[in-house]
């Protein structure tokens, strides 16, 4: 149990590389943070920092309130999860994990009864004396879970844990990784490259991109206020549409039809650095099929052909092509948004009930106040600053 | 080959493993008219009376040299010295060779240099080497007798004699023993060492607990490689001591009765037990490699 300080912690590497910059983040006792971002973005720089295994060029990490910076990993007493899982091939699986014990000059009593309980919570009693070489993906991230639990760390850090499992097996240790950090209340720092794992995990959310910190907070915070355009393109899946706008004399005009600034669009739109191009975007479950809509005046509405149509069961996806140009920003590309090739992308989140079909026009309406405005340049959210 | 599942072999599985035959061929005759013709032939020679110098009185006489060579206090006497150099500088080089791959392995600064410099013994040839040690070594002339008290004459003196042996065994081969290490080095992950370093493991437990584990298979055929080269040593002896003082080695003692003396039956039973010797080495590491092999067994 500990609280967990990265009080302004720069890494550069030999090279010169600034992998990690001015990353300023409190992590409080019992917390699950989640670090996300792009592949290189420095996530593993910055949970190779906590664990020791990376100096710290500039800043000072503290854990609960003591210099942690000059401690080599063994004095840290965290417990580390590897992508790779780093299981010893020479060692069964009791002895894997048990292994941190015997360094610790457990007992033997102790040490026993402590692998015992770790391997009862993750399922794995009956490989106890199998090796690594004998155990499946899954039953080998078990392990390496496992070998953390057993010595009740500080902290766990978790680096990518679940990217070499099969879609079904993710989603299922998502649930059980989820479940022991609650029932343990270890503090956690897990880092993670997939938005989903990152909303559905954390307490909290680091979103880093280029060693920057883009935004912290809440899951649905960072889903519902994004800072900037990357955070927005980063969180949410299908990711948030994003089109060409023009602003004139009181109207947003987009490809999806002109809505009149009220309220926080006109706001949003005070500025005196504002110009008169902006990106708008607008999440697809803003989207509703008109007929299924009470009230269409509040909001806006729109016909297009609908170009594919995937029934999920509890929603519609409908995708359409707009006759415009697709937004093309640097704070996009980096963030996986789609690379469209012609033409302005849109999906719609429909209710199933909706009679759209593929190559059928169909009218859509959709939710004025949940349009974001973003700055063709710096990305910024203009909606909430 | 891998016979596949059952006894039959399909068409394509046989024409495939006559390819192999085949592609084999050519080195297989080689071999056994460089290597295997010799053997027989030492073998042969082994069991007559065979003296160069009575060629009149050969004759097959059985096992009797293997019983003249096995009570003879000549040939115990440099079976012992073989194996105690064999012994004390497989096991110095093996120390030396995993500090020098270390070195090699872990360098930072310099890594080209360092390994260059490393290799230079062994890539200087062994008979010139011999004489730099010989030469080292004589009162009057030499560097290194120099600096010992006044009269001595080290390889004069057996015990003296075998250490500079051995030294000079070592000095030329630890380099091929590094670099056999560092090759094993290479296979052990380094996330595995990041993982025990943060399970709790200082330097020192990290190298044996995780590094010399996984190395097993490469040190055992570095050890493999270096014993069996060790047993049949020859240059080192023969330039520095020729087998005076007792200090000769089992392939000293062959040579000297198969050259020297032209006792051809002798020499070659000799030779024969020297490749016996070397076969039981060969056998009890290839045995020690079926345990070895991390990871593989369940
Ligand atoms: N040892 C190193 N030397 C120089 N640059 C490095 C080193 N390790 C990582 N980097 C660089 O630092 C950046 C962040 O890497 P990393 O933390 O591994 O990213 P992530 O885990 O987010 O994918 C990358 O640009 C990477 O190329
Ligand atoms: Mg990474």
């Amino acid at each position: 149990m500990a609280e967990i300080v990265l009080d302004h912690v720069t890494k550069r590497y030999a090279d010169g590389t600034v992998a990690v910059d001015d990353f300023d983040v409190r992590i409080a006792d019992r917390e699950f943070v989640i670090l996300v971002g792009p592949s290189g973005c420095g996530k593993s720089t910055t949970l190779n920092m906590i664990a020791g295994l990376e100096d710290i060029t500039e800043g000072e990490l503290r854990v609960d309130g003591r210099r942690m910076n000059e401690k080599a990993p063994r004095d840290r007493d965290m417990a580390m999860v590897f992508q790779s899982y780093a299981l010893y091939p020479h060692m069964t699986v009791r002895e894997n994990i048990a292994f941190p014990l015997k360094l610790a000059k457990m007992g033997r009593a102790e040490m026993d009864e402590r692998v015992e309980r770790a391997a009862g919570l993750l399922d794995l009693a009956p490989y106890l004396d199998r090796k690594p070489a004998a155990l499946s993906g899954g039953q080998r991230q078990r392990v390496a879970m496992g070998r953390a639990i057993v010595r009740d760390p500080k902290a766990f850090l978790m680096d990518e844990p679940l990217s070499n499992l099969d879609a079904k097996l993710r989603v299922q240790m998502r649930t059980s990784i989820s479940r022991l950090q609650k029932s343990l209340g270890t503090t956690t720092v897990y880092v993670t490259h997939d938005q989903t794992e990152a909303m559905t995990l954390g307490d909290r959310i680091v979103i880093m991109r280029a060693g920057l910190i883009q935004q912290i907070g809440p899951p649905q915070e960072l889903y519902d206020h994004p800072r900037n355009l990357f955070v927005a393109g980063f969180i949410g899946s299908p990711s948030m549409n994003v089109l060409p706008a023009r602003l004139e004399e009181g109207l947003l005009r987009t490809p999806i039809g002109d809505i009149p600034l009220r309220g926080r669009l006109r706001r949003a739109t005070e500025g005196p650095d504002v110009p008169r191009d902006v990106i708008a975007g607008i999440r697809p479950e803003s989207f509703e099929d008109a007929s299924l809509v009470h009230d269409t005046d509040q909001g806006g509405t729109f016909t297009g052909t609908v170009d594919l149509l995937e029934s999920m069961g509890p929603e519609k996806l409908a995708y359409f092509t707009l006759d415009t140009g697709a937004v093309r920003s640097e704070h996009l590309a980096e963030a996986g948004g789609e690379e469209a090739g012609e033409g302005c992308q849109l999906v719609a989140q429909l209710d199933p009930k909706s009679g759209a079909r593929r190559g059928a026009p169909v009218r859509l309406w959709y939710d004025t106040q949940a349009v974001h405005l973003f700055h063709p340049k710096t990305g910024e959210n203009l909606t909430e600053r | 080959m891998n016979g596949g599942k059952g006894r039959a072999l399909t068409e394509g599985q046989r024409a495939e493993r006559r390819l192999g035959l085949w592609l084999c061929a050519p080195a297989a005759l080689i071999m056994v008219v460089v290597t295997g013709w010799p053997i027989v032939y030492s073998v042969l020679l082994s069991l007559q009376r065979y003296d160069l110098r009575f060629p009149e009185d050969k004759a097959w006489i059985g096992l009797s040299n293997y019983a003249t060579v096995l009570t003879s206090e000549v040939w115990w006497n440099a079976f012992w010295v073989t194996l105690l150099i064999t012994v004390v500088s497989v096991a110095i080089e093996l120390v030396l060779g995993m500090l020098l791959a270390f070195a090699m392995y872990r360098a930072i600064v310099g890594r080209g240099l360092i390994r260059t410099v490393v290799l230079i013994p062994y890539g200087i040839v062994t008979v010139a080497a011999a004489y730099g040690w010989k030469y080292a070594w004589t009162p009057g002339t030499g560097w290194l007798a120099g600096l010992l008290p006044e009269g001595s004459a080290p390889l004069t003196e057996r015990g003296p004699a075998i250490a500079i042996i051995i030294l000079a065994e070592v000095w030329k081969t630890t380099p091929f023993m590094a670099l056999l290490l560092m090759a094993g080095l290479a296979v052990v992950p380094e996330e595995l060492l990041r993982a025990a370093s943060v399970d709790g493991a200082t330097l020192w437990q990290r190298f044996t607990r995780v590094t010399l584990p996984l190395m097993k298979p490469a040190i055992l055929v570095a050890l493999l490689f270096r014993t069996l080269d060790a047993f049949r040593i020859f240059d080192n002896v023969y330039v520095l001591t020729n087998g005076s003082q007792g200090t000769g080695s089992v392939s000293i003692s062959a040579y000297h009765n198969l050259i020297g003396g032209l006792n051809l039956g002798i020499g070659s039973t000799m030779s024969v037990l020297i490749l016996v010797t070397v076969a039981i080495i060969a056998v009890v590491f290839i045995i020690g490699f079926g345990t070895a092999a991390p990871g593989s067994e369940r």
